[in-house]
Parts: structure tokens; C-alpha cells; sequence
């Protein structure tokens, strides 16, 4: 028996609707906690918690570490360097080595795709997914959607562009399932040659220009361009990046309404988001990031628990 | 003097002959004495009773690989040799890409005798086209064809130099033997790990995209056309293969091309959640392409099946989708596979299907045997095709373990592999 | 009986039953209510730095009631609180996550403040327990009283009510439902088989 989101979250691709609102739903409470003057409730006390990093990543990891920390739980952060081809340690010897040291939660994340789902099919402890590859990123698309959620209400129809680098990107993957589950309309826009040759049949429209981007959404979601696209010939340069697909005010300003603006982060400031637009009135992104926090402790709380084995001694004794 | 034998009274299907038959196969020698219906038993065979069984020449996968030498721990040319003649296969022809490259008669002389000592089923080997498979320099052909190869080819990986693809050929068509060509734009394929498709981006994997493929199928129809070489297509996966094939044939290019049991079988949703044994290359594809290439089979375009058996060792495989190794055992299920999809769906004839499995083979690699015919090769496979089983990965004889069909039901077996006049393999 | 009480509404139900009862219908609930925030107030003296707090979910609305009374009875302004002490529980591991996690609203700091603790029925003190643990961290108040509803025995804490409306021995196979308009449109205080829906 697990708790209501089953043993894992690995991607938002195999969640319902419903479950994802009840993290949405859970989450809320949770920023009150952050907000108090003791940032710390005992709810996951005595479990052990691992962060285990094969990518370098501080936004993320220092997240997890808060919302793991103001639920009391013990944790212990593991930096693998390099990436998964290096000849170090297979991931299947780390997973029985976890699971030899008796841990209750791994937080996982990866260079490869799938790497999530392939440690959590070999260990009992719960796997939460921080990041596979170019694959899913679920709890960073769910504090984007639970920002969204904050300003908009219901999602249901509302309308979201993801701008960027759709192909290489775990976020614009988990926030097109996320989004779609709750019935919002999403598209992306960039180049042709940083989407998915086959990005329709993920159930998004896309937009070539940035223009009819912005005159369509009511939000936008501006992926970060990592700067190695550019070196792998994706784009011919930052520069033409920006005049084209940069989010600038001066587009904003044309936009028959105003639009929200998200950014997972962190910024390329002058790239792919002009400053006076992240640092503008319709910015969310700081919001964004005290949300996670809070999508982060509803995770691990609706993951941790329901043992089988103890609950009949416990049976009858709940109040 | 061995024992004569005597395969009696099972369905002789040889397309070699327009044999279909009931009758019995007499070996004697290591030959076939004679087949057809009713022949009597002459005294002291032994017997095997075939009734109720497909009796046809002896199967040959052209494209298998025994690791051996280099890689002893993961499959040898003796326990891939078990494993093929255990899957009903005759004879196989092993892949140069061993280490050291089998690009040198020592290494050439070396696979040859390792295969006749193992006694199963006969190991034709290949050789590198280009010293070390490495694109560059051409090897000693005519050297290594006369310690047994039997083909070229630099399988895992292109000949990206057009030029020397146009020697290769030219070169190779003064012995009479075919370059086999494994097509892969590695410029557009680089990084990919399975089908570019709508799979490959929810997964997020990065894809390989049918064109990886058709680019060098159509350089080297136009090559082979040039030059009136063989080219001999590996594994071919997608549709747009099948049709410039099909173009390169109606032109009398000397074109052939072979198919492996997963390309006809499974598509690219059985990569599932990153499932290792479903990644190959070239990757499982499209159901549009699958359907292509049974088309192509039926049709003629596509020569042959094969089985481009690649055993890896298990931690190898055991790992992040992107990381692990390409290739998939395959010698003990192609038959079970090909009766399954093609002959019990309806692509294929039994006679066509046995054509493409060992008749096919014969003639266009040059091998002896892919016939039943009085004084030829005495390799005969006797298979049931109506047999159904479990696909169950710890019984193979292969070392390797990495096949998408554990536990699928497939229908049809081999009941008994004869090489060389001898029962080398019997189904329990 | 589990231990003595002084409550002059002692009543004991010791057979089985098979149809629910009423223990306090809405006018005797409201009665009941009057008193409690009477001897709230005596308890404490008067209303200065009065917190009341209710613990989600039904004794938010009975703080809230008996806020209202004070207020009208001695026209002042009382200081309210929500508690919510799922996330102090001591039974996550076994029993899992609730569904919904509700909210805490609580002054910044209850340092030096009388803090009234409201719920609907005290049962096992589990979750007066957790809502200890809870209000500790958010400081240290001079008092903590708890107030309930029902008091309905059962005790496995050492813990104890202050103000009760109403005391009922209930053996474990019953059950207490309290009924509040706010939330289930109706007064009620109802007895019952615990395998009765």
C-alpha cells in the first residue's frame, strides 16, 4: 500500500488530474509553515532522507533541502561528479548501496533520461524525480503550475506558452503534462530546430514567432538557453537569439493584455528574458521560487508513510 | 564412417526445388543422399521421425555477432554456434567487429576454426572492409578471402567516406562477394538512442531519425550502380529503405538487403519506459515502417531475415537507457518470431518465409547449402511451426540474456538442427 | 469508568446500542456553549491576551462561536486561531498522508499570552498532544487551556480538559459525531455505532 501518489513521483506524464491537484492543494498550507517564525513542523521526523545530485544543480537541491528541513527530516546531500558516462559507480550499484543503508526517501537527479524510474524500479525507499535527462522535472513544473494557479484560479483554458528550448528541456515536458491534465491550452515557440521534431503529438501548438506568442498567451513560461545549444550549433548565436525569441518589454507592450511571466531558472539575463521584464510588474518568478518550497514538503508529505506492516499495530489509535 | 540418417516422413518445404512434399531426407556422408517421398530406410540409419514437422535446407542468419575474440565473457564463437543451431539455424556468418577487428586472415583463419571445433552450426566469417573498421584503409580482402571470408562489412559502423565505399566495392567485385553496409548517418545520429519519433520526445531521448538511414542506403545504391559492385544492405528499418531498394532493384543495381526478426515485429512503444533490451541499431521504429518492411519481404525488395544477434553482458545492460549498449539476442527466437508475425499473419508463404531464411541467404552470400537438392550440403532444419511456447531468456544456449521477448508466446520451433549429416541440436 | 470526574453531566452509557442517540440536540448545545464561554472567561480571569484557538476542522467553528459569545457578553475584541495538527500527528508512517493538509492561523507569537485550545471531542488527547507541540512553536504562552465539546473518555495521555460540555463514557466500538451548522447544517451532538455510516 502506498500513499496517494504511489511510491514515486517521477514524472507529471503518469499522474491524474486529481493527484495533481491534491499536491497543488497540499501545497498551500505548506507556505504558511515558511512563513512562521520557527520554519519547522516534526512531520517527517526520523526518516532519512537522501539528495542525490549527478548533475550540478544549487537552486533545486537548496529547495529540496528546505522543504526536507522544515518537515524535520534528516538529510544527507550526495554530489556525484561528472556525468553518468564516467567510469565511476553504476547507478545500480549506488541504488543497493542506498538501499543497504536503510534510507526512507531518495531525491534524485540525473544527466540521463529514465534514470529516476530506473533507480526507483530497484529500491523500496520513494523516489522523487529532480530532474532525468531531457525528460521530466515534475516538481518544478508543479510549482510553475501552483504559481499559475495563484493568479488564474482554474487553469482550465487558460493559455500558456512555453518559450525555448522545448527539446532539451525536462520543464516544458513536465509542465505541457501537467498543464494539458488540468485542461489548459499550452504552446510553445522557438526555433524549429529546439522542438521536438514530433511536438504536436505532445498536444501543443506551436508558434514561430514570438510575436504571436505573446498576442495568444496569458502566461509565459521562458526557458532558460543553456549556453552549450549555441556551441552545438542548435542557433547561430545568442545574440540573433535575443533579437528574435527574447522576451523583451517592448513585445510585452504590444501584447493586447498583460501576461505573467515564469522562469525556472536561473536567468540568462539579456537572452532568452530582457531584465526590466523579469524584474518587471508581471514578473512571478521569485514567487516561483518561494512555491517550490512548498510543492517540495506537499511531495515529500503525500509520499512519506502508509506502511503496511506498521499500520495494524497502529490500527484504532489514529485521535 | 558415421551412421546414415534419415529424416522420415515430415513436410519437405525447399523452395530451392519447388519442393513441398511429405517424404524423407536421406544424409549420408554429410550430404543429402536424396529427399523426396517415400525413400525406405536403408539399414543401420538412424532415424528421425519428422511427422507432422517442416522439414526444409538448412537456415543461415548472415548477420549475427560471437564476440569472440575479445569479448569471451559476454558469448563465444562456441556457445553462439550452440545458440544458433539451438534456434534452428545451420550455419551464421559472424560480424568482424571483434576485438581485435577481424580485419586480417590470422583473425579470419581463427574465427573459421573456432566455429568448425565447436561442432554446432557453421561460421562463415566476415571481414572488416577498412583496416580496424576505422573507415580509412582498405584491408586485405583477397588475404582474408582466402582464409574464409565470405563477405565485407564494417558493421557498427558506416563507411562515411564515399571514395572509399567506391573502392571497397569495386575491390570486392573482383572476388565475387558482397559489402555489406551498415547505413547510419552518424552526423545525424549522433547522441540518439532510439526511433525520432513521438516516443523519443516524451521519453526525452534523443533520436535517430529514419533519414540517419536512407542517406546511406541511397549513397551506396548509386555507388554500387557506379560500379557494378554488391552492396548488401544490413538491417534495414524504415520504410524509405524499402522503397529506394525497391528504385536500386528496378534498376538493376546489384542491391540486396536483409531484415532482422525485431524490425518486423516490434516498434518503437515497446522502448516503453526505457526498457535496455528494446534498444538497438538501428532502433525499433514506426508501425508504419514495420508494415513497410513486411511489405518489402513479401514483395521481394528485402532478401533476407536475420537476426543481428548481439549478446551484452547483462550489467551492460543494466543500466540508464542512453548509456546502455545497442543490440538484442536473437538466434533463439527468430524462428518462433518470423513464423509469429509473418507466416501465421499471413505476410509471407511458408515457402517464402524458408526461401528468405535459407535458400536466399545461400545465393546471395555464395554460402554452400540453401538447398535439399541430391549431393549438396547436409545442413537441414526441422521446425514446427504450430509449436507454441514461452519465451523464457535463462534457458537460451546463447551467454546472452538481452531479448524484448522474455516472457511473449510466440509460435513455432526448431525441433532439430542437422549439420553436415549429424543432429547437432534435438528440442527437449 | 476510566477515572472520576466533577462534571455534573455525568452520563454513562454502558449497554450496546444499535440506534443512535442524541446527546445534546441545538438548543442544549447552545446552552452548553453559553456556559463554556462563561467559564471561559472565569478561567481566565477576564479576556486579557486571550487566544482562542480551534483545531481544524470543527473546532474552528466552535472557537468561533464561543468568541462571539464572549465578545457580546463582555464587549471586547478576543483574539482568534486556527490549528491544524496534521503535520504534528504521530501516526504518518503508519496510517499515511490525509488527503488534505489544513491551515494554521495563529498570531505571529503567543509569548505571554493565554492560549484557549477548542476541539470537539476529547478522546485518546493524540491530537491535543500534537496541537502542544504545535502551539510550542510558535512560542511560549503564561497558559494553555483546552476546552472541548465532549469529553468521551479514552484517554492514552496523560491528558485533561479544563472546560467540558459534556462527559459520556463511550466504549471504543461507538462514536461521537458532532454536527455544526456552519459546516453540516445542523446543532448536534449524536451517539452511535461506530460500524453505523
Amino acid at each position: 500500500m502506498n500513499g496517494p501518489l504511489g511510491k514515486d513521483l517521477l514524472g507529471l506524464d503518469e499522474l491524474t488530474a486529481d493527484q495533481i491537484r491534491l499536491i497543488l492543494d497540499t501545497a498551500v498550507p505548506f507556505k504558511e509553515v515558511s512563513e512562521r517564525q520557527i520554519k519547522k513542523v516534526p512531520t517527517l521526523r526520523g526518516m532519512t532522507i537522501v539528495n542525490l545530485f549527478f548533475e550540478a544543480s544549487t537552486r533545486t537541491r537548496v529547495s529540496f533541502e528546505f522543504a526536507e528541513k522544515r518537515l524535520s527530516a534528516d538529510t544527507v546531500n550526495v554530489a556525484s561528479s561528472g556525468s553518468s558516462v564516467s567510469k565511476g559507480e553504476t547507478l545500480v550499484d549506488t541504488a543497493r548501496n542506498l538501499e543497504a543503508m536503510r534510507i526512507d526517501m531518495v531525491v534524485i537527479r540525473h544527466p540521463a533520461s529514465g534514470a529516476a524510474r530506473f533507480l526507483a524500479e530497484r529500491i523500496d525507499s520513494n523516489v522523487i524525480n529532480a530532474g532525468d535527462g531531457t525528460h521530466e522535472h515534475p516538481t518544478q513544473a508543479l510549482l510553475d503550475i501552483l504559481t499559475l494557479r495563484d493568479r488564474f484560479g482554474d487553469l482550465a483554458g487558460r493559455r500558456v506558452c512555453i518559450v525555448g528550448d522545448v527539446l532539451h528541456s525536462r520543464v516544458a515536458r513536465s509542465n505541457i503534462h501537467g498543464l494539458r491534465k488540468l485542461g489548459a491550452e499550452v504552446a510553445v515557440c522557438g526555433p524549429r530546430s529546439l522542438l521536438p521534431n514530433a511536438v504536436e503529438e505532445l498536444g501543443v501548438q506551436v508558434f514561430d514567432r514570438i510575436e504571436a506568442a505573446i498576442e495568444w498567451a496569458e502566461a509565459l513560461n521562458i526557458l532558460r538557453l543553456q549556453l552549450e545549444r549555441m556551441q552545438a550549433g542548435y542557433i547561430p548565436s545568442l545574440r540573433e537569439y535575443n533579437r528574435v525569441f527574447g522576451v523583451t518589454s517592448e513585445r510585452l507592450d504590444k501584447a493586447p493584455h498583460d501576461l505573467l511571466i515564469l522562469h525556472p531558472g536561473p536567468m540568462n539575463r539579456g537572452v532568452e528574458i530582457d531584465s526590466d521584464v523579469a524584474d518587471g510588474p508581471h514578473s512571478v518568478i521569485l514567487h516561483q521560487v518561494t512555491n517550490g518550497v512548498a510543492v517540495r514538503m506537499a511531495v515529500l508529505y503525500l509520499l512519506a508513510g502508509g506502511r503496511p506492516d506498521l499500520a495494524d499495530a497502529a490500527k484504532g489509535g489514529a485521535r | 564412417m558415421a551412421r546414415d540418417l534419415l529424416l522420415r516422413g515430415g513436410r519437405i518445404v525447399d523452395p530451392s526445388q519447388n519442393m513441398d512434399v511429405v517424404g524423407d531426407v536421406l544424409l549420408r556422408d554429410g550430404n543429402v543422399e536424396a529427399c523426396g517421398a517415400s525413400l525406405g530406410t536403408p539399414d543401420g540409419a538412424e532415424i528421425v521421425d519428422c511427422a507432422g514437422l517442416i522439414v526444409t535446407p538448412g537456415m543461415i542468419d548472415v548477420h549475427v555477432h560471437m564476440r569472440e575474440p575479445g569479448r569471451e565473457d559476454v558469448e563465444t564463437i562456441k556457445s553462439g554456434a550452440h545458440s544458433a543451431a539451438a534456434g534452428g539455424f545451420t550455419a551464421v556468418c559472424a560480424m568482424p567487429n571483434t576485438r581485435p577487428v577481424t580485419d586480417n586472415q590470422a583473425t579470419v583463419g581463427f574465427v573459421k576454426r573456432q566455429g568448425e571445433a565447436a561442432g554446432f552450426a557453421r561460421v562463415y566469417p566476415y571481414g572488416a572492409i577498412s583496416v580496424g573498421s576505422k573507415g580509412e584503409t582498405l584491408a586485405e580482402m583477397g588475404e582474408m578471402i582466402s582464409a574464409g571470408a565470405v563477405a565485407f562489412s564494417d558493421d557498427g559502423y558506416p563507411v562515411s567516406s564515399s571514395q572509399l565505399m567506391r573502392t571497397a566495392l569495386e575491390y570486392a567485385r573482383t572476388f565475387g562477394v558482397p559489402v555489406a553496409e551498415h547505413c547510419e548517418d552518424m552526423s545525424l545520429a549522433h547522441g540518439g538512442s532510439m526511433n525520432e519519433s513521438a516516443v523519443s520526445a516524451r521519453l526525452g531521448l534523443k533520436g535517430i531519425p529514419n533519414e540517419a538511414e536512407e542517406i546511406y542506403v541511397i549513397r551506396d545504391i548509386l555507388l554500387a550502380k557506379r560500379t557494378g559492385g554488391h552492396i548488401h544492405m544490413c538491417h534495414m528499418s524504415t520504410k524509405g529503405s524499402v522503397e529506394l531498394i525497391r528504385w536500386g532493384k528496378e534498376r538493376g543495381v546489384n542491391v540486396t538487403a536483409e531484415v532482422c526478426s525485431h524490425h518486423i515485429s516490434l516498434t518503437d512503444e515497446r522502448v516503453g519506459q526505457y526498457d535496455t533490451n528494446a534498444k538497438m541499431n538501428p532502433p525499433l521504429r514506426s508501425a508504419e515502417d514495420v508494415e513497410a518492411l513486411q511489405q518489402g519481404l513479401a514483395d521481394g525488395t528485402i532478401d533476407l531475415l536475420v537476426t543481428d544477434h548481439a549478446p551484452h553482458h547483462y550489467d551492460e545492460k543494466e543500466r540508464e537507457f542512453a548509456d546502455a549498449p545497442n543490440g538484442i539476442v536473437g538466434l533463439e527466437t527468430a524462428l518462433g518470431v518470423n513464423c509469429t508475425w509473418l507466416l501465421h499473419r499471413g505476410v509471407m508463404s511458408l515457402s517464402a518465409m524458408v526461401d528468405s531464411m535459407s535458400c536466399k541467404p545461400a545465393k546471395v552470400f555464395g554460402l554452400p547449402g540453401g538447398t535439399l537438392r541430391a549431393g549438396s550440403l547436409g545442413d537441414v532444419t526441422v521446425f514446427d511451426p504450430n509449436r507454441v511456447w514461452t519465451v523464457d531468456p535463462k534457458q537460451f544456449k546463447s551467454k546472452g540474456r538481452n531479448t524484448p521477448y522474455g516472457g511473449v508466446q510466440l509460435t513455432g520451433q526448431a525441433r532439430y538442427t542437422v549439420v553436415g549429416g549429424r543432429v547437432v541440436f534435438a528440442a527437449t | 469508568m476510566f477515572f472520576g470526574t466533577c462534571d455534573p453531566f455525568v452520563v454513562a452509557y454502558i449497554a450496546r446500542m444499535s440506534k443512535p442517540t442524541t446527546l445534546l440536540d441545538a438548543r442544549a448545545m447552545d446552552r452548553t456553549l453559553r456556559r463554556m464561554a462563561d467559564e471561559i472567561v472565569e478561567l481566565n480571569g477576564g479576556t486579557d491576551d486571550l487566544v482562542i484557538v480551534g483545531i481544524e476542522r470543527r473546532g474552528v467553528q466552535l472557537a468561533e462561536r464561543l468568541v462571539r459569545l464572549i465578545e457580546a457578553q463582555e464587549n471586547v475584541i478576543v483574539t482568534r486561531g486556527a490549528l491544524d495538527i496534521t503535520l504534528y500527528r504521530d501516526d504518518l508512517q503508519t496510517v499515511g498522508p490525509r488527503p488534505v493538509v489544513g491551515r494554521t492561523q495563529l498570531p505571529l507569537t503567543l509569548d505571554g499570552k493565554r492560549v484557549v485550545i477548542v476541539d470537539d471531542v476529547l478522546y485518546t488527547g493524540r491530537t491535543i498532544r500534537a496541537a502542544l507541540d504545535e502551539l510550542a512553536d510558535f512560542g511560549r504562552p503564561s497558559r494553555i487551556a483546552l476546552v472541548v465539546l465532549v469529553d468521551r473518555g479514552g484517554r492514552e495521555l496523560p491528558i485533561h480538559a479544563d472546560i467540558v460540555g459534556r462527559t459520556v463514557e463511550v466504549s471504543p466500538d461507538q462514536r461521537v459525531d458532532v454536527f455544526i451548522s456552519e459546516v453540516d447544517e445542523r446543532d448536534a451532538v449524536i451517539l452511535a455505532d461506530r460500524d453505523a455510516a
